[in-house]
């Protein structure tokens, strides 16, 4: 049974929706209690991304299945002003304003898999998952 | 929207400040603010902060707790950080925030310990 569930990222509060979302649907799908604070960890990152730089965006979260395994894929769509240099921003202890330079490197180590696709003046999308062991 | 105050407790020369509910990004600032301000206000030398019932600590709460402890410090003020769950602190060493210069312990009652131990210290130091 797919399950997708969305948040709106419109002021700090959402931040936490958000990450709530996102842990709830871990738990329903059997992630263990640390995964379950990577996720909801992540989610947060992202979403605190979304809300500095972008404004608004959405954060999506749903249950995928690969051959045998399952987990869960987050999505963080934004139309703010995207990212010019990505590399840039994936590196450690880079910042460019109220960020601390952890937030995307952060919320990728604590995921699976992690893609991001960004246009300077369309916005970014980022695709993480994580696999249930 | 209002934001929510954390409640911080008075006992003795140290203040306890136990933080129930998830924060978001604007009460975890005031948090920061109430907290200085009552260090300042009963020259309280130490603060516990106990994040028992946190799930979830992300870059921004970890990196306001660092400020706080530094800020306390110039003010005079130690801060001890108890009750991090083992989630917790795995996400936050995972992320690439480990806190070397916060103090930590178990639980509240180490931290109060802890503080004590440290503040009869300084006390004796004093006196000599």
């Amino acid at each position: 049974m797919a399950q997708s569930k969305t948040a709106v990222i419109r002021s700090d509060l959402d931040i936490v929706i958000a990450r709530t979302m996102a842990r709830d649907m871990a738990k329903a799908l059997g992630f263990g209690p640390i995964d379950q604070a990577r996720i909801a960890t992540a989610v947060s990152e992202l979403a605190r991304n979304i809300f500095l730089y972008a404004g608004t965006g959405n954060v999506t979260v749903r249950d995928i299945e690969r051959g045998s395994r399952k987990g869960i894929e987050i999505i963080c769509e934004d139309q703010g002003p995207g990212i010019p240099n990505i590399d840039l921003v994936m590196q450690d202890g880079y910042s460019t304003s109220r960020g601390m330079g952890m937030g995307l490197p952060g919320a990728k180590r604590l995921m699976d898999e992690f893609d991001i696709k960004s246009k300077e003046g369309e916005g970014t999308t980022i695709i993480c998952r994580k696999w249930r062991n | 929207m209002d934001n929510l105050r954390i409640p911080i407790l008075k006992i003795g020369d140290i203040l306890i400040a136990s933080i129930q509910v998830a924060l978001h990004d604007a009460s975890a600032v005031q948090f920061k603010d109430d907290l200085l301000q009552k260090i300042h206000d009963t020259r309280a030398k130490g603060v516990i902060i106990d994040l028992t019932a946190l799930d979830v600590v992300d870059s921004f709460i970890g990196r306001l707790i660092a400020d706080i402890a530094a800020m306390a410090g110039l003010m005079g003020a130690r801060v001890v950080l108890t009750g991090l769950q083992p989630a917790v602190a795995i996400t936050l060493v995972e992320l690439g925030l480990e806190l070397p210069r916060v103090l930590t312990a178990l639980n509240l009652e180490k931290g109060l310990a802890m503080m004590q131990r440290m503040t009869n210290e300084e006390s004796d130091d004093g006196a000599e």
